[in-house]
């Protein structure tokens, strides 16, 4: 009798399924934990994570943080992880501005912008990522010797090793130019403070943006030009075969950044179409007979709107890009699958090493879904 | 007509092959309600859309207030401030409370100061009877409220026209009283009016003018009582048969 009260109990009967829901994947969990362990140490192998200690003995020449070959496989795992993060952010970066923008286009009234912008996304979409990153590292390869290679202005070099830009060398004085930056920004933040209250007064609109723009690059640079030019930049020049000076970004990078980007960037761009398209005419009429005109409308009617559509499916794009830079052991970029495989090779520790890769995507994952969950609840609407 | 607030002749419109509106003429006096009826699909939503551009002509002209709608931003932005629309579906921007949604355009448009954008919403959501509600979102609103808050919507640009397409075919008996009551309130108030609905009481109660349309054309217009009475074509006989048997 009381059991079946329990049992037909809607919120006990939750409870107790979802503890043998956990109970059995224990279960399973601990089966191949004891499983893997015996089998290690029948084939001799020992187990634990104490070779992160041990002498890495291989070189990484894309590295954010000090690092040769004397360091140790952990400090490798950290350039490593460094370079997948780097290579994330930047393909986050670029892939946001192009999926908004293409997105955007492809509703575009104007036909023949619409038809291209829609075959770079088809074009791109189907075809596997793979073969694109490494159509975009042969690209670069192709690109022509150091040389004769392509140079923007004497300043800026482009060639089959890569890119290479001035490198800036921050001399005594320099900190100056940060504090001006620091000050532009905290006077385009108070400005748009008063422009909000002004507006909430008198109802005049202030360019808000233009104005900060100006202020953010213009202050740093007048100070800079003031302080004496505290920064020099070390410029590259071409020699005979090399190009000395400068900072250069290798093919690797350039390439998986590019591929990484462009793909992603398509698929966000049907996102962003589908969220736009999925705020009725309706809302867009009534705005214009209220007299917004369309920019406005966009930004103030159709965007707020659209984004709690786009940033679910946006997310998972997000975590698409930063799964598939793993792509980069194909082209030799020392992400931290690439730099995992070698110390996987040296060391024999697979189960570690891949047990590290799981940790690391897991942890980058939960966080921007975190992130992204949690921008999406505040922009959430309210329903009755 | 000199003293015409709108002004439509000769308006012709086709979508690609399918010619909605032939022919149109109309003259609407400053403060004049006409009430404009029809079988479905015979082209009233398309000919007050095309007022405030909503939907664009191909023939004739179309003068607002002295202005030609021609394809100028400036002219269409000038008419679409003088001329308020409310729609069948509401429209209202469920991500806006009912206040921002009265306050939106008045700050954007009108670039009025927000307290005074504030308090002018406050009088016209007084004025359709749902002060208690500024605070809520659209979502919140029972059929009858929203509509009503879209009417304060558009009442706080000063309107000089207002268009209303179907105000009340999306709600219950008990909420088309609410909304119609607040029209009627408007059109005493000296109004201009457009209303497309199939309310013939209303019609009956406020309109100057009914206008009734088939086809694309308008068959026949006349004061209500004489329109209703006496109606001359068998179209507007057949439609009022229909209509007043409900
Ligand atoms: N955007 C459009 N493209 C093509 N045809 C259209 C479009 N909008 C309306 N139509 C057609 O034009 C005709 C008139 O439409 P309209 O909406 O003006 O009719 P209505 O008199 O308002 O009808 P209802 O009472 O059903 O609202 C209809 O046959 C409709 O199918
Ligand atoms: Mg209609």
């Amino acid at each position: 009798m009381r059991v079946q009260r329990i049992w037909t109990d809607e919120r006990a009967r939750g409870v107790i399924l979802q503890l043998l829901l956990i109970l059995a994947l224990l279960l399973v969990l601990a089966f191949i934990v004891s499983n893997t362990v015996a089998n290690l140490q029948r084939a001799g192998l020992a187990s634990g994570y104490g070779f992160l200690g041990s002498t890495a003995s291989f070189d990484i020449n894309q590295r954010l943080i000090q690092y040769d070959s004397t360091s140790t496989y952990g400090r490798a795992f950290v350039v490593g992880g460094l370079n997948t993060i780097l290579v994330a952010c930047l393909g986050i970066l670029a892939a946001t501005i192009i999926g908004f923008v293409a997105g955007v286009m492809r509703l575009s009234r104007n036909f023949f912008i619409s038809r291209i912008v829609g075959a770079y996304v088809e074009f791109t979409r189907n075809v596997p990522l793979l073969i694109q990153i490494i159509f975009w590292w042969v690209v670069i390869l192709a690109l022509p010797k150091v040389r004769d290679g392509i140079s923007f202005g004497d300043t800026l070099f482009l060639n089959n090793r890569g890119v290479r830009l001035p490198a800036p060398i921050i001399e005594d004085g320099a900190g100056i130019i940060l504090v001006a930056l620091a000050l532009g920004i905290a006077i385009t933040w108070q400005i748009a403070r008063r422009a909000r209250k002004r507006q909430d007064e008198t109802g005049q609109i202030f360019p808000v943006v233009r104005t900060g723009f100006a202020l953010i690059i213009g202050l740093p640079l007048v100070t800079y030009f003031l302080a004496g030019s505290p920064i020099d930049f070390d410029i590259p020049v071409a020699g005979k075969f090399n190009l000395k000076g400068g900072f250069n970004i290798t093919p690797e990078l350039v390439a998986l950044w590019v591929a990484l980007s462009t793909y992603t960037g398509a698929f966000i761009a049907e996102v962003v179409r589908a969220g736009i398209l999925s705020v009725g005419k309706g809302q867009t009429e009534a705005s214009g007979a209220l007299g917004l005109r369309p920019g406005l409308t966009m930004r103030k009617i159709i965007l707020p709107q659209a984004l709690r559509v786009i940033i679910p499916p946006l997310t998972s794009q997000y975590l698409n890009l930063t799964k598939n830079s793993s792509l980069a052991v194909a082209i030799g970029y020392q992400d931290i699958v690439s730099i995992g495989d070698t110390i996987m090779n040296q060391s024999g520790q697979a189960l570690e090493v891949i047990s590290i890769y799981m940790l690391f995507y897991l942890t980058i994952s939960v966080l921007t879904s975190l992130f992204m969950n949690w921008y999406n609840a505040r922009i959430a609407l309210v329903e009755r | 007509m000199s003293d015409s607030i709108i002004s439509i002749s000769g308006l012709n419109k086709w979508f690609g092959e399918f010619h909605v509106l032939r022919d149109i003429n109309l003259d609407v006096a400053s403060q004049e309600r006409i009430v404009i009826c029809g079988p479905s699909g015979s082209g009233k939503s398309t000919l007050i859309r095309c007022i405030n551009r909503l939907e664009e002509h191909q023939e004739g002209s179309i003068i607002v207030d002295g202005t030609e709608l021609s394809h100028d931003i400036k002219d269409i932005d000038s008419i679409r401030r003088e001329v308020g629309m409310v729609f069948q579906q509401f429209n209202l921007f469920p991500h806006l409370t009912v206040l921002e949604n009265c306050t939106l355009a008045p700050i954007w448009v009108r670039k009025l100061p927000r307290e005074e954008a504030e308090t002018q919403a406050m009088g016209y959501l007084e004025r359709v009877r749902i002060p208690d509600q500024a605070n809520k979102y659209p979502g919140q609103l029972s059929g009858g409220q929203q509509q009503r808050v879209a009417i304060a919507r558009s009442l706080c640009m000063h309107p000089k026209i207002m268009l209303f397409d179907e105000p009340t075919s999306a709600l219950d008996p008990e909420m088309i009283k609410e909304v119609l009551e607040v029209m009627v309130d408007l059109a005493q108030s000296g109004m201009t009016m457009l209303v497309v609905t199939h309310e013939m009481g209303f019609a009956s109660q406020v309109a100057d003018r009914v206008i009734f349309m088939d086809d694309g054309q308008i068959v026949e217009e006349n004061i209500p009582s004489e329109f209703f009475e006496n109606p001359r074509s068998d179209r507007t006989k057949l439609f009022l048969g229909q209509i007043l048997s409900h």
